[in-house]
């Protein structure tokens, strides 16, 4: 029986108006007049006439909305409606809330046929074409996920139930391997019967060919399927791991990790490191009694297909990377960092030759994945209180998004009636103990995510590899473990079912028993008709994977229940040295746990240097003159520019922990670092930063990493860190990583890792990388298109300080305080946020610009600890670090924060710049824009004593902004300078 | 000095719980978070509580309407303890999502919908305190952050009326020193009359948007480093409490003032 439930708002509805400012700002030539939205709720369940116009008034509140259980209401006039709703299977958070209320209602659960659908009628008013309505609706509904049905007035509304039917085969087959070489590659790219990529080179594919023929038969799908999603780039990250030219190690074990080893070994008894590499999330010491973690991830290829499902997951998942470290830390921040294309451009991209896929817009990637966290983060209760968006050309194929997790965990449970105290960072399943899925239920949601991801974006990606975070039941989850099951004792592992789903989970904790064993009838789906294989590598969200010994399974059963979550034993932890999974009594799976995991044959993999576009020293600036409007212009673009309109829609302020802003000062400047208190009875803080210069891989990969740790170091200083206490964690995202040149500039990025992170002796904890950030589509015109992400790199910095009053912000405070540059200013504008501007603001250059900023670790080691020393000792009252746009941004960034002028001499600055270019625009690392009171002034420059150091003026009363150059002077307004700040996003 | 014992009502992605108990045991009170199907199974519990808090959060993220889920569990199962709990010399308070439940509820009159910007919200306001609940005496002004998507208060002018009449429209969103201070307007979302928070039952019940749980240090403060330097370079020592935290004092004195 299927009903359907009409609510509609019957004052002024804020949602309708957000529809039609969208669309009439999208269209503006349209005659859209009016629009108004009813919200249904499509009720596939045995419910009597009484019981729905009961469950319909619990949807409804009566003060502000009416409902009806006849028929969807309409405005008296209209020219349209749109429906939109969702596609089978996809999540939907509002139908599944609306299910539980009715639910409630009736006082008994729903059967597992019986499904409540959300969906939304808009109803447009005005002049309006057929034409136009449908662009409408495909501007408002993404149809990889959403379904949308136009209707013209008058026409009848049908009921559309979105039940999952499934037909295809549910049983296990064999895979004959015996083919030829061919014929595995074909495989492998297109997968089992074209179920999508296994993504496995053929030397693994003939491996475990060998492997079964020695075993006398073949490989079963699930078995095929389990071993290249274990076997991926994604999860084994076979390119940092396998040797690389001479480096027989590989580049991870020799640079991340060696320069974590050797930092640690230096650091003796001041080493924080607690747990680096080894779990979910990497650990740093907090205080005798706490640990901090973090974990930063990346969630790119679903981004593109749907950003805002593809960021909800993004923030959620890294989440359970938090919650599934140790036996589980509690998420106390989230960051973020979305690298985008130009959301102004319109050009058109299409997934296949036909142009039947179009890429989502540049515009509603950014909109999407913006909402994503804005959900994932809000909805969890966890603060964001720092991220970044950075734009390039080469983001418009797929899109970079970035979403971090920092948590908080006691080193050891309370000791009580159930035992003594255990430590809570380490864990180990054992033998007998039940493997239990806790959370979400399975559906095919997300299937080949990890082997996708190994791939570059094209027509062939599975539709299925979208995932649509469900944050609620993911809360629900966090607070029945970090509030009661942890500390109780209760399970001795924990994992997150991630990338492979419970292939992933079951087969990495089997490694700490020696073994497992899994019956897949017996996890809980949300549809039936699935395949064995899908069961087994499905990523359907907010599930984790825990070892509950036999004795506390009822105990913790008995929480689960009542918080509300789905807790089902599917197996055993066994010492049989074998992954086994069976499916209604039949083995489906049956691989010894060596191979799984070590069977993977080791690929030399060869660099080759590629074609030198070094920075030609010769070009030291590009002949603008009227640097002003340089500085304007670099203000007003997204690279730069203000967005705020993110970081207010972030809640921030959750958990009570915010003790330095996202936005700082009056005129509200996004900062670079985020300082928390996570504890209300310790005055000691954490702070984060990052740091990134993507566009400095044009020219040097090796420049490029060494000042993406260098800002983030830097950014993490100028907060109130020290380089005593402050570790890193790298997120490489490459592309085209096939190639030889591609690799030689990896190797030296991480080169560059091992040197600057030794130098500051800041260890990385952490780390991940996406080595495929391709797109390779078709223009509109049906030409092949190909584009390359840019090589990122992303660098976290996490640092613990003593007190957080000495925190510190970069906005000027008062007038008359003197202003510093720490650092050398050298002709470094290659590669720079000014030799990216367009092409009327002066000279178009035929090359980058000049020399890419290169680090002198020891003295910019030096200044920084000068600079943490002065403001242990009180003695700054604002400080930023130099980065993207140079001198001039930062000097217009702490004026416009602090809504305070200033008059700054750059004509003796130390250092090789002497251009006004390249004085005010060189993006030279290591420095830092200081204010100091006059009070301070002799202690602050004795503090800095053997550190570059130029007094280079003072802040004012008048609102503007003042610089003296060689042969040149700038002179703006306050006013033009928070302008132009502010004006990108302005309308976002 | 008495201590009062604080129920905080937990579950289903309600989220501020371990900040609003840190605020009540800071200031003397004794506090327990307790999921919602705890109480529900025993709600006895309620009867050992002078104070009840629905905290903020998102409910069953929002969807159907803020507060609407939670506020119809907590209605059909705990409508009459809480009339029970009201009827004894007892206070509680809503905090943004638990405003929201409590108003879909039937606690307090009146409903919360979307921000006039149709956006989520993360910022901080000033507010004006009128009448004369417990939960606000002695506070003339205070400033605290809010964070929500559906925070504008809406009621029908009948109700409006009423609440003014009684005077149980506590909190107005004002000009004050941290909209002044970083230029935002003073209504964040379009709240009819500026209504940021109401009260109920003589005062005893609060429900409001912003967070009082997040302003209770100095260093919570959107411009702290900013007033740090007026102390520093005058000598003085620096405050350690936030505004916000008189409220929960107020919380507890109630039950010390014979």
């Amino acid at each position: 029986m299927v009903n359907r439930i009409a609510v509609s708002s019957k004052i002024e509805d804020a949602r309708a108006r957000s529809y039609l400012h969208t669309l009439k700002n999208l269209f503006p030539k349209s005659g859209l007049t009016a629009a108004s939205v009813v919200q249904a709720y499509t009720v596939d369940a045995q419910v009597s006439a009484p019981d729905l116009e009961e469950a319909a008034q619990r949807l409804t509140n009566p003060i502000t909305e009416v409902s009806s259980v006849e028929n969807i209401p309409t405005p008296q006039t209209y020219a349209y409606a749109i429906e939109i709703g969702y596609l089978p299977g996809v999540t939907d958070n509002v139908g599944r809330t609306a299910r539980e209320t009715i639910e409630d209602c009736l006082g008994k659960k729903f059967k597992d046929d019986e499904h409540v659908y959300s969906s939304v009628f808009i109803f447009l008013e005005g002049k309006i074409e057929a034409r136009e309505a449908g662009s409408f609706a495909r501007e408002l509904h993404n149809p990889l996920i959403e379904r949308a049905t136009v209707f013209a007035a008058g026409k009848k509304f049908p009921v559309i139930v979105p039940q999952v039917r499934l037909v295809g085969k549910t049983h296990t087959s064999e895979i004959d391997l015996d083919v030829s070489d061919e014929e595995l590659r074909k495989m492998s790219k297109e997968g089992i019967e074209g179920r999508g990529p296994l993504a496995l080179p053929l030397a693994s594919m003939k491996v475990i060919r060998g492997h079964f023929k020695k075993l006398g038969r073949n490989p079963t799908d699930v078995e095929l399927e389990s071993l290249a999603q274990t076997w991926s780039e994604h999860c084994k990250h076979t390119i940092f791991a396998d040797p690389l030219d001479e480096i027989k190690e590989g580049i991870y074990r020799r640079y991340i990790k060696g320069a974590t080893e050797r930092i640690r070994k230096a650091k003796g008894k001041k080493d924080f490191c607690v747990s680096v590499f080894k779990d979910n999330s990497g650990a740093i010491a907090f205080d005798d009694k706490y640990l901090v973690t973090h974990k930063v991830e990346t969630h790119n290829s679903p981004s593109g297909l749907d950003p805002f499902g593809g960021s909800v997951t993004a923030i959620v998942g890294v989440n359970r990377d938090c919650l599934g470290f140790g036996l589980g830390a509690k998420p106390i921040a989230n960051t973020y960092g979305f690298c985008v294309e130009d959301p102004n451009d319109a050009t058109e991209l299409f997934r296949d030759k036909g142009k039947q896929q179009p890429l989502l817009p540049a515009r509603r990637i950014l909109e999407g994945v913006v909402k994503g966290i804005n959900a994932g983060g809000n909805q969890s209760g966890i603060p964001t209180p720092l991220g970044f968006v950075a734009v390039d050309p080469s983001y418009r194929g797929k899109p970079l998004v970035f979403g971090g997790t920092v948590g908080l965990i006691p080193r050891k449970s309370p000791a009580g009636s159930r035992g003594s105290a255990r430590k809570l960072y380490a864990k180990r399943a054992r033998p007998g103990d039940y493997i239990v899925m806790l959370g979400g239920r399975v559906g095919l949601d997300g299937i080949h995510g990890a082997t996708f991801s190994s791939e570059s974006l094209s027509a062939g990606s599975p539709a299925t590899a979208v995932q649509i975070g469900d944050p609620i039941t993911q809360k629900k989850l966090s607070d029945m473990l970090i509030r009661e099951a942890r500390d109780a004792g209760l399970y001795n592992s924990i994992t997150d079912d991630g990338a492979g789903g419970l292939s992933g989970s079951v087969g990495e904790m089997a490694r700490e028993s020696g073994g497992a064993q899994v019956d897949l009838e017996k996890v809980p789906l949300k549809y039936p008709g699935l395949a064995p294989w899908q069961i087994w590598l499905s990523e359907s969200q907010e599930r984790m994977t825990l070892a509950v010994p036999r004795g506390k399974w009822s105990a913790f059963k008995k929480i689960c229940d009542r918080h509300d979550v789905e807790a089902t034993c599917i197996g055993e932890f066994t010492k049989s040295k074998r992954c086994i999974v069976r499916h209604n009594g039949k083995s489906v799976m049956d691989i010894a746990l060596d191979f799984l995991h070590e069977g993977r044959p080791v690929e030399q993999q060869k660099s080759v240097r590629p074609r030198n576009h070094q920075g030609d020293a010769s070009v030291v600036g590009r002949g603008k003159t009227d640097l002003a409007e340089a500085l304007l212009r670099m203000l007003s673009g997204p690279n730069v520019g203000s967005i705020s309109f993110i970081s207010q829609q972030y809640d921030h302020e959750v958990q009570g922990t915010s003790v330095t802003k996202p936005l700082q000062g009056r005129g509200r400047v996004n900062a670079d670092a985020a300082v928390l208190q996570p504890l209300s009875d310790s005055q000691k803080g954490i702070v984060l930063a990052h740091g990134y210069a993507p566009r400095y891989s044009q020219i040097d990969t090796y420049a490029m990493a060494a000042a993406s740790i260098d800002t983030a170091v830097r950014n993490a200083i100028a907060a109130g860190a020290s380089l005593e206490y402050l570790a890193i964690l790298d997120n490489f995202c490459w592309s085209s990583s096939e190639k030889p040149e591609r690799l030689y500039e990896l190797k030296q990025s991480a080169k560059a890792c091992y040197d600057t992170a030794v130098a500051y002796g800041t260890p990385f904890i952490s780390g991940k990388d996406s080595m495929f950030n391709d797109f390779r589509g078709y223009d509109s015109k049906g030409k092949n298109v190909h584009i390359a992400a840019l090589p990122t790199l992303l660098v976290s910095a996490i640092g613990v300080i003593p007190d957080v009053s000495k925190a510190m912000t970069l906005d000027f405070k008062r007038v008359g305080d003197l202003v510093y540059l720490i650092g050398e200013t050298n002709d470094e504008l290659g590669a720079s946020a000014y030799f990216s501007m367009p092409e009327e603001i002066g000279r178009p250059t035929s090359n980058f610009g000049g020399q890419v900023p290169c680090v002198d670790t020891k003295k910019n080691s030096k200044a920084y600890g000068a600079v943490s020393k002065a403001i242990q000792k009180g003695l700054v009252a604002s400080a930023i670090g130099v980065g993207r746009g140079g001198l001039a941004v930062a000097l217009a960034k702490s004026a416009v924060a602090g809504q305070l002028g200033v008059q700054a001499d750059l004509t003796k600055l130390r250092g090789s710049a002497k251009s006004a270019e390249a004085i005010l625009f060189s993006e030279s690392q290591g420095r830092m824009l200081l204010s100091v009171p006059r009070s301070a002034q002799k202690e602050f420059e004795k503090v800095c004593q053997g550190v570059a150091l130029t007094q280079i003026g003072e802040v004012i009363q008048p609102a503007s902004v003042s610089i003296e150059l060689p042969k040149a002077k700038v002179e703006l307004p306050l006013s033009a300078l928070t302008e132009s700040y502010r004006s990108f996003f302005k309308n976002w | 000095m008495k201590k009062p014992h604080v129920i905080i009502f937990s579950g289903y992605g309600l989220n501020t719980e371990d900040e609003t108990k840190a605020a009540f045991q800071s200031v003397g009170a004794t506090a327990d978070i307790i999921h919602l199907n705890d109480i529900i199974a025993k709600p006895a519990v309620l009867d050992k509580a002078q104070i009840i808090v629905f905290p903020g959060g998102f409910s069953y993220g929002d969807d159907t309407g803020s507060g609407k889920a939670y506020g119809n569990r907590l209605k059909q199962h705990l409508g009459r303890e809480i009339e029970k709990f009201l009827a004894r010399d007892t206070l509680l308070i809503g905090i943004c999502n638990g405003f929201q439940i409590i108003t879909s509820a039937g606690i307090l009159p009146g409903a919360l919908v979307a921000n006039d910007s149709a956006r989520y919200q993360c910022r901080w306001v000033d507010l004006k305190v009128q009448g004369n609940s417990p939960w606000l005496k002695g506070i003339k002004m205070l400033s605290v952050p809010i964070a929500h998507g559906e925070g504008k208060y809406y009621a029908p002018r009948e109700t409006l009326d009423t609440l003014k009449n009684e005077n149980a429209i506590s909190l107005k969103y004002v000009a004050g020193e941290t909209s002044k201070h970083f230029d935002m307007p003073a209504n964040p979302n379009g709240s009819l009359e500026n209504i940021a928070g109401i009260t109920g039952y003589g005062g005893r019940v609060l429900g409001l948007m912003p967070h009082p749980e997040r302003a209770v240090r100095f260093t919570q403060l959107p411009h702290w480093t900013w007033l740090k330097e007026e102390y520093v370079r005058n000598g003085k020592e620096l405050p350690t409490e936030g505004p916000g935290i008189q409220i929960f004092k107020n919380a507890v004195n109630y039950f010390n003032h014979d």
